[in-house]
C-alpha cells in the first residue's frame, strides 16, 4: 500500500512563494503591458493581441531573430565540439589537473561587461593588441566598427573564448567519472580510439552535454552585455541581436507595449527550443 | 591456444622502487599449461590483478618476460595478444543492445557476420540471456550486466587464455554458484586456458584443477585443491585454505626432536634444514580428543552443523580440533592426539619435513 500524504505541499510552499515573487509577478506585469497601450500617467487602453501581431510581422524583429539564431547556432557548433576536444586532451590525473582546471575557469569568472570592454580594447586597430597585429603585422584589414563580417567574427570569437570552458568543465566531469575498467575492457575488446569515444566516452558525457547545450543555448540566445559593450549592435544593425533590439525598443523608444509583447515572444521561443533540445537529447533514455 | 610462461617477473607501481616492499609482484616464475583451469587465490592486495593485467598486456612489467608458447609478447598491447579478460565490475557499452555488446570483440576483429551471429547465439544460450538480446544493455540489472561482460570474454573461441578477475563479486550467491559451474562446464567443453582470480577459497577450489596461491606479491604454492589441503607448502596456505585453517603452533627443535609446549611431537617424516623459527602445522581435521596425549583444557566449543570445532588450550596455545559425535564441556580437561602423517614442521613459514611414502593419504 502506498501512503498518500498531502504534507509534502507545505515543504514546497516556500519555493512556490519565492518563484511567485521573482518570476510570476514580473512576467504577469509584462503580460499586462503587452496587451495595453499607455501614454503615461497610468492611463491604459486595451490593445488585445495587436502588439504581438505587429512585432511578429515586422521586418526588424524577423531580422533580429534571424541574427540571434545564427549567432546561437554558430557558437554552439563551435563551442560544443571544441569543448569536448579540449576536455578529452586534458590530463586525467597528476599535478597538471588543478592547473588546467583553474586556467579553464578563469574566463568564466570575468564579469560580462568587462569581457566586452576587454575585447573592445583588444581589437581596436592601432591600439589593441589583436587589432594592431592583424592590421599592421599580418596586413589583414580588420576593423569591427566598420566591417560587419569582422564584427561577427569578433563577437563569436569572444563568446567562444568566454564560454567554451563551461563545456570543457562539464565534459571533463563526465570523462573523469568513467572507471578505468571501461578503458581496459575496450583495449581487451580491440576497440579503436574512435569506438572508445563513440561507445564509452560520448555516452558517459551525454547527461552533462545535455546540460551544457541547454545552458549555452539559453545563455547565448539571451546574450546582451558583451555584444552591447563590444559593438553596440553595429556596424549598422549587423550585430543587433534580439536582446539588444528589445532594449532599444523598451528603453530607447520607450515603447513599453511592443517591448513587452516582444519579451513574451522571445521567452516563448527560448522555452520552446530548450524543450525541443531536451526532448530530443533524452529521447533514447526512455525505453 | 598456447602455453603461457612468466619468467623472472617483477612489477612495481613506483618509478624507482628500492626495497622488496615497493614491489607489487616480487619474483614470479610460472608456467600456465595450455588448456588448464587455474585459480589465482590470495587475499586482497596481494597482486592478483596486477599479475592478470601483466598477462593481458594492460600493464608492462618492470622486469621479466612473458612468453606465449615461445613467442615473447612482453611488449605487445592487449589486442595483439589474443586474450580475453573479464573485470570485477561489469563493463557494458550502454548505448548498444545486448547482442551488439556480445558481438563487439568479434566485430572489432573483422569476423564475418554469419560467424558472429552463431557465436553470439551460442554464448547467449549458455548464459541464459537469449530473451534479452535485443534490449539496450543499460537497462539490465547488475547481475545481467556482469553476465554480458563475461559473455564478451567468452565469445571469441581463438583466444590463448580467458582471465576472470573476481567476476562474481556483484552476483547473487545462488547465481554465483550456477555461473561458476557453467564456467567449469564451458572449460571442459572448449578446453581453453582459463585463469580465475578470487580471494574466496571455495570459488577457487570448485573451479580449478590447479590453484595458484599468492601472498604479498609472491606465489607460495601451486597445486590441486587436494594438495593444497593435505600438504600446504607454507603456513599461509594452511591458514588461508580450510575452515577453520590449519593450527600453526610454536615448536622447539632440539637434536632432531620437536616438541610443543614440552610435549614431544611425532612428525610425518624426517626434518629438513635447520635454524630459523619453527612451527608445527596440523589441520583441525587431524586433531582428535583421546584418552592420552597432549593435556589441554577446552576453551570454546562451536557447533557448525555436521561437526563441531573444539578449541582447547595446551599450555598457553589454543589448538582447534574438528570433532564429530560427543562433545566435551567448556572447561573440561581433555587430551589431544595429532595424526602423525598429517603433522608437519614449518621453518620460517615453509614446509620443512619430508613426506615418507606410506604416510601419504
Ligand atoms: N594503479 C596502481 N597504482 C599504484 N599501486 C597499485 C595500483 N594497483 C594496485 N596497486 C597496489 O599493488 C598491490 C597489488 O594490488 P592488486 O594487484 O590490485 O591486488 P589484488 O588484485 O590481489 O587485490 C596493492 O598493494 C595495491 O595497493
Ligand atoms: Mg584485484
Amino acid at each position: 500500500m502506498k501512503t498518500e500524504n498531502q504534507k509534502a505541499w507545505f515543504f514546497v510552499l516556500p519555493v512556490l512563494l519565492l518563484v511567485a515573487f521573482n518570476a510570476l509577478v514580473p512576467i504577469m506585469t509584462v503580460v499586462n503591458y503587452s496587451v495595453q497601450e499607455t501614454f503615461g500617467n497610468n492611463v491604459f487602453f486595451w490593445q488585445g493581441l495587436d502588439w504581438f501581431e505587429q512585432i511578429l510581422r515586422s521586418d526588424r524583429f524577423q531580422a533580429a531573430l534571424g541574427r540571434q539564431f545564427l549567432f546561437t547556432f554558430l557558437i554552439l557548433i563551435i563551442e560544443i565540439p571544441l569543448g569536448i576536444i579540449i576536455a578529452l586532451s586534458m590530463p586525467k590525473k597528476g599535478m597538471w589537473v588543478p592547473v588546467c582546471l583553474v586556467l579553464m575557469a578563469l574566463p568564466m569568472l570575468i564579469p560580462w561587461n568587462v569581457v566586452g570592454a576587454m575585447w573592445n580594447i583588444f581589437t581596436l586597430p592601432k591600439i589593441g593588441l589583436l587589432g594592431y597585429f592583424l592590421n599592421d603585422v599580418l596586413g589583414v584589414s580588420y576593423d569591427m566598427t566598420q566591417n560587419p563580417f569582422a564584427a561577427w567574427v569578433t563577437i563569436i570569437v569572444m563568446d567562444v573564448w568566454h564560454w567554451t570552458s563551461l563545456v570543457v568543465l562539464l565534459s571533463y566531469a563526465g570523462l573523469v567519472s568513467i572507471p578505468d575498467a571501461y578503458y581496459q575492457a575496450a583495449k581487451i575488446d580491440g576497440a579503436s580510439p574512435w569506438k572508445v569515444f563513440r561507445y564509452i566516452q560520448l555516452p558517459k558525457m551525454k547527461t552533462v552535454l545535455t546540460i551544457a547545450i541547454l545552458l549555452r543555448f539559453m545563455d547565448s540566445f539571451n546574450i546582451y552585455t558583451e555584444p552591447f559593450v563590444l559593438t553596440g549592435g553595429g556596424p549598422g544593425n549587423s550585430t543587433t541581436l534580439l536582446s539588444i533590439d528589445l532594449v532599444k525598443i523598451a528603453l530607447g523608444q520607450f515603447d513599453l507595449g511592443p517591448a513587452a509583447a516582444m519579451s513574451l515572444i522571445y521567452f516563448a521561443i527560448t522555452l520552446l527550443v530548450s524543450w525541443l533540445f531536451y526532448t530530443l537529447m533524452t529521447k533514447d533514455d526512455a525505453q | 591456444m598456447a602455453k603461457i610462461t612468466l619468467s623472472n617477473l617483477r612489477h612495481s607501481y613506483m618509478p624507482n622502487p628500492t626495497g622488496p616492499a615497493d614491489y607489487a609482484l616480487k619474483e614470479i616464475d610460472l608456467d600456465w599449461q595450455d588448456g588448464g583451469a587455474y585459480a589465482l587465490l590470495g587475499p586482497s592486495g596481494c597482486g592478483k590483478s596486477t599479475l592478470l593485467n601483466i598477462i593481458s598486456g594492460l600493464l608492462t612489467p618492470s622486469e621479466g618476460r612473458i612468453l606465449f608458447d615461445d613467442r615473447d609478447v612482453t611488449d605487445l598491447p592487449p589486442d595483439q595478444r589474443n586474450i580475453a579478460q573479464v573485470f570485477q565490475f561489469p563493463v557494458i557499452y550502454d548505448t548498444m543492445t545486448v547482442r551488439n555488446n556480445l558481438a563487439f570483440p568479434l566485430r572489432n576483429r573483422g569476423v564475418d557476420e554469419g560467424r558472429i551471429a552463431r557465436r553470439v547465439a551460442e554464448i547467449a544460450k549458455m548464459l541464459e540471456v537469449e530473451e534479452m538480446l535485443d534490449i539496450r544493455a543499460s537497462h539490465l540489472s547488475p547481475d545481467n550486466k556482469q553476465k554480458i561482460s563475461m559473455g564478451r570474454g567468452l565469445v571469441r573461441d581463438d583466444v590463448n587464455v580467458v582471465m576472470f578477475d573476481e567476476p562474481l563479486t556483484v552476483i547473487d550467491p545462488h547465481l554465483k554458484w550456477k555461473l561458476r559451474s557453467k564456467l567449469k562446464e564451458l572449460h571442459q567443453r572448449v578446453r581453453a586456458t582459463m585463469i580465475y582470480v578470487t580471494h574466496d577459497q571455495t570459488e577457487a577450489l570448485t573451479f580449478a584443477d590447479q590453484v595458484v596461491v599468492m601472498q604479498d606479491g609472491e606465489i607460495v604454492q601451486i597445486g590441486t585443491p587436494v594438495e593444497l589441503f593435505e600438504r600446504p607448502q607454507h603456513t599461509f596456505v594452511g591458514h588461508f585454505i580450510g575452515s577453520p585453517g590449519m593450527n600453526v603452533l610454536p615448536a622447539e627443535e632440539s637434536g632432531g626432536a620437536v616438541s610443543f609446549q614440552g610435549n614431544r611431537i611425532t612428525l610425518e617424516g624426517a626434518v629438513t634444514g635447520q635454524g630459523g623459527t619453527t612451527q608445527v602445522g596440523i589441520r583441525p581435521e587431524f586433531v582428535s580428543l583421546a584418552h592420552s596425549g597432549l593435556p589441554a583444557r577446552v576453551s570454546k566449543v562451536s557447533d557448525v552443523g555436521r561437526h563441531a570445532v573444539v578449541e582447547a588450550v595446551v599450555g598457553d596455545t589454543p589448538v582447534k580440533a574438528i570433532v564429530e559425535g560427543e562433545l566435551p564441556e567448556q572447561g573440561a580437561e581433555v587430551h589431544l592426539a595429532f595424526r602423525p602423517d598429517h603433522t608437519r614442521l614449518y621453518r620460517d613459514g615453509w614446509l620443512s619435513t619430508e613426506n615418507e611414502g606410506s604416510a601419504r593419504t
